[in-house]
């Protein structure tokens, strides 16, 4: 289907009821196969024992945080450039959604550190990098909330995410400039030269899943904010209709 | 009564409703102590060591910054015109507007503490020490801005002015709610003395910062 | 019934940022009375009235309200409806009202449903009031006179924003509260549809 057909908003609530269903299923689907894999089936570290586990949940949790803001800036090109009507209603979802995945891969990531470095938390660059990230998910969120009319909103908000897309690598940078002038406490890196194909499987499995899951809530999320903004709209004719009464 | 319940709850609601509030707050909050260690390095001793301070500064600053528009927003739509010829005294007034902000942004940031303290490595009980002392310090830090806040609406200028009027205003909040902290933190100095000072500061200002509201709106009427 | 009031005012003079407003102005109005403030821009109809809700101090003179409460000031007892609406964007229809009911305090008069039908935004309760029109804030703002009851209105151009069906209900709401002994004293261009007292103000100070 081609994307100017889902630019009307009734083709791609249609859209969105056929997608959804099937989105999650697959999800569902593939996250199970891939939790009974990562937990029963992979082997531990023999190193890091158990624990390894949390990194089939923390590195798909990852990569969509990331992924999430590649596909917030894509909209925001689709809200200033392209003026898709959809554009910053798919933004708009994404954030939140973003946001999660971000905070989930740092939870992860800390009760993965707890037992690895002793503390819940260190200021190394990779996670440093994440938090800062979760910080601008949660700054575009507080703008949303806080201009009322969703053009407006949907604009400015563009503007910051495209702002921060150019920024997130000088960001990334500085941060991995910082961290090496200060040699913090040593850190085990993730990942030996190779990785056996016993991990890498349901960790892919696991990734796949978890895309199909941030497909589900995306359009889900599309779909709430699209029949949001008709109540709105229906509440300014009741009070237009109250006026004629 | 029922009229400074309604003031509560009405602004409860608005605190919910309207973006901005409580949730900006926290998120300043986060993004002061997540700046801090790129200005001081991401030693993490250093860090425990100071942690409490740059939880009560981040803190400190995430409830001044948000008070500016406390009574200024009621002034702008007509609101405070008729809160003034309510029968209802305005310190109580002010007291209940400083209670709903301070349940609505001061409460949300003690909330936060524990959260912001595992990212600065204290130690369980150095995060208890914290959270308690800015249970008890946000309070007063609440109450005392409430005279900016009203200060703001005669001045009809909000913003960085009201917290240049109050941070000189808040550094004893500051320096007993750190040192009970701290107290906790190295073990050297003992936790009660500060600690029960800082409570007879916000019980104080509970009292002093809506009376004196009162008076800087009064004041303000032309 | 409570005993009709008497609103004296004596003497009163206005200074605002070190600037006289008006001096010397005195009136008396019974109950059941209208007293409409007229004059051209700048000659204090507006500060009159804030001076009478206790929002502006007066320089000089003295205002009472003769027959009300003792215990409360003359503002306590008025009811001032000023330009502003005094509305929470964010609240309902209902939650608006349901709040000054509460705050305003005093002798309850119509219930919040009642005055809503009164104003014609009954079927509105449950919206928001972001999403009003000027008219509809207007006499929402209205409805707020009659949950609380209070025997003085101040009025700052009622009819601002108000079509003409509108107009016709103010006067009647007004009408009815002067017939229960009530006291309006209003700021107006235009004239009034109802029998009044005129005080004006003549502004020589500026001109």
């Amino acid at each position: 289907m081609a994307l100017i057909d889902l630019a009307n908003p009734t083709r791609f609530l249609a859209f969105a009821r056929a997608a959804i269903p099937i989105a999650g299923v697959l999800a569902a689907g593939l996250l199970a196969v891939g939790i009974y894999l990562a937990f029963f089936v992979a082997p531990e570290d023999y190193q890091q024992g158990a624990t390894v586990r949390i990194l089939y949940i923390h590195v798909p949790s990852a990569w969509l945080g990331m992924a999430c803001y590649v596909v917030m800036t894509l909209s925001a090109l689709g809200t200033l450039v392209w003026k898709h009507p959809l554009a910053d209603v798919s933004q708009k979802a994404a954030a939140p959604i973003g946001a999660a995945f971000t905070l989930l891969c740092l939870v992860t990531g800390a009760l993965w550190g707890r037992p690895m470095w002793g503390t819940y938390w260190v200021w190394d660059a990779r996670l440093t990098s994440t938090l800062v990230l979760l910080l601008i998910y949660l700054g575009l969120i507080a703008l949303w909330r806080t201009v009322e009319d969703p053009g407006r909103a949907g604009r400015a908000a563009a503007v910051l995410t495209l702002v921060g897309a150019v920024n997130i690598p000088i960001i990334k940078f500085s941060v991995d400039w910082w961290n090496t002038l200060h040699q913090p406490t040593s850190v085990i890196r993730l990942g030996g030269p190779t990785i056996h194909s016993s991990i890498l499987t349901p960790l892919l499995i696991m990734a796949i899943g978890a895309t199909a899951l941030f497909v589900a809530l995306h359009l889900s999320a599309m779909r709430n904010e699209i029949l949001r903004r008709r109540v709105r709209t229906l509440r300014i004719l009741a009070a237009q209709r109250g006026a004629t009464a | 009564m029922t009229a400074l319940i309604a003031l509560v709850v009405r602004d409860l609601r608005l605190a919910v409703r309207v973006g901005g509030g409580a949730f900006v707050g926290v998120l300043f909050f986060l993004a002061v102590v997540v700046v801090m260690p790129f200005a001081i390095g991401p030693d993490l001793n250093l860090l425990r060591r100071i942690g409490p301070a740059i939880l009560w500064i981040g803190a400190l600053l995430a409830s001044l910054l948000a008070l500016d528009r406390l009574f200024a927003q009621d002034q702008e739509d007509g609101t405070l015109d008729l809160l003034l010829t309510a029968r209802t005294p305005l310190e109580l007034v002010a007291a209940a507007k400083g209670l709903a902000h301070w349940i609505a942004t001061g409460l949300p940031l003690v909330l936060a503490a524990p959260v912001l303290s595992l990212l600065l490595n204290l130690e369980p009980l150095a995060i208890g020490a914290v959270v308690l002392t800015l249970l008890v310090g946000t309070p007063a830090l609440t109450f005392i801005g409430l005279v900016g806040a009203a200060l703001a609406v005669t001045l009809r200028r909000g913003g960085l002015l009201v917290a240049v009027l109050i941070l000189p205003l808040s550094i004893p909040i500051l320096i007993f709610g750190i040192s009970a902290s701290n107290a906790a933190v190295t073990g050297g100095l003992p936790f009660g003395a500060p600690f029960t000072i800082l409570c007879a500061l916000s019980l104080g200002s509970l009292v002093l910062g809506p009376i004196a509201a009162g008076a800087a709106i009064r004041a303000g009427l032309d | 019934m409570p005993s009709p009031c008497r609103l004296v005012g004596e003497r009163l003079t206005c200074e605002r940022g070190g600037r006289e407003v008006f001096r010397d102005v005195s009136f008396s109005l019974d109950g059941g009375r209208t007293l409409a403030l007229v004059g051209p821009n700048g000659a204090g109809k507006s500060s009159l009235l804030r001076l009478i809700a206790g929002l502006v101090r007066p320089a000089a003179g003295t205002l009472t309200l003769e027959g009300g409460d003792g215990e409360l000031s003359v503002g306590e007892q008025a009811h001032y409806l000023g330009h502003l609406d005094a509305l929470k964007p964010a609240l309902t229809v209902a939650e608006n009202l349901d709040f000054w009911i509460a705050a305003l305090g005093g002798d309850s008069g119509l219930s919040r449903d009642d005055a809503l039908d009164r104003v014609a935004l009954g079927k509105l309760a449950e919206l928001p009031a972001q999403y009003l029109s000027a008219g509809q804030r207007r006499r929402l703002a209205l409805a707020r006179l009659l949950v609380v009851h209070r025997p003085l209105w101040l009025l700052d151009e009622p009819t601002t924003a108000l079509d003409v069906a509108s107009q016709g209900r103010l006067f009647e709401l007004i009408a009815a509260h002067l017939a229960a002994g009530g006291l309006v004293v209003a700021a107006t261009h235009q004239p009034l549809a109802l029998a009044y007292d005129e005080l004006r103000l003549a502004g020589d100070t500026v001109s």
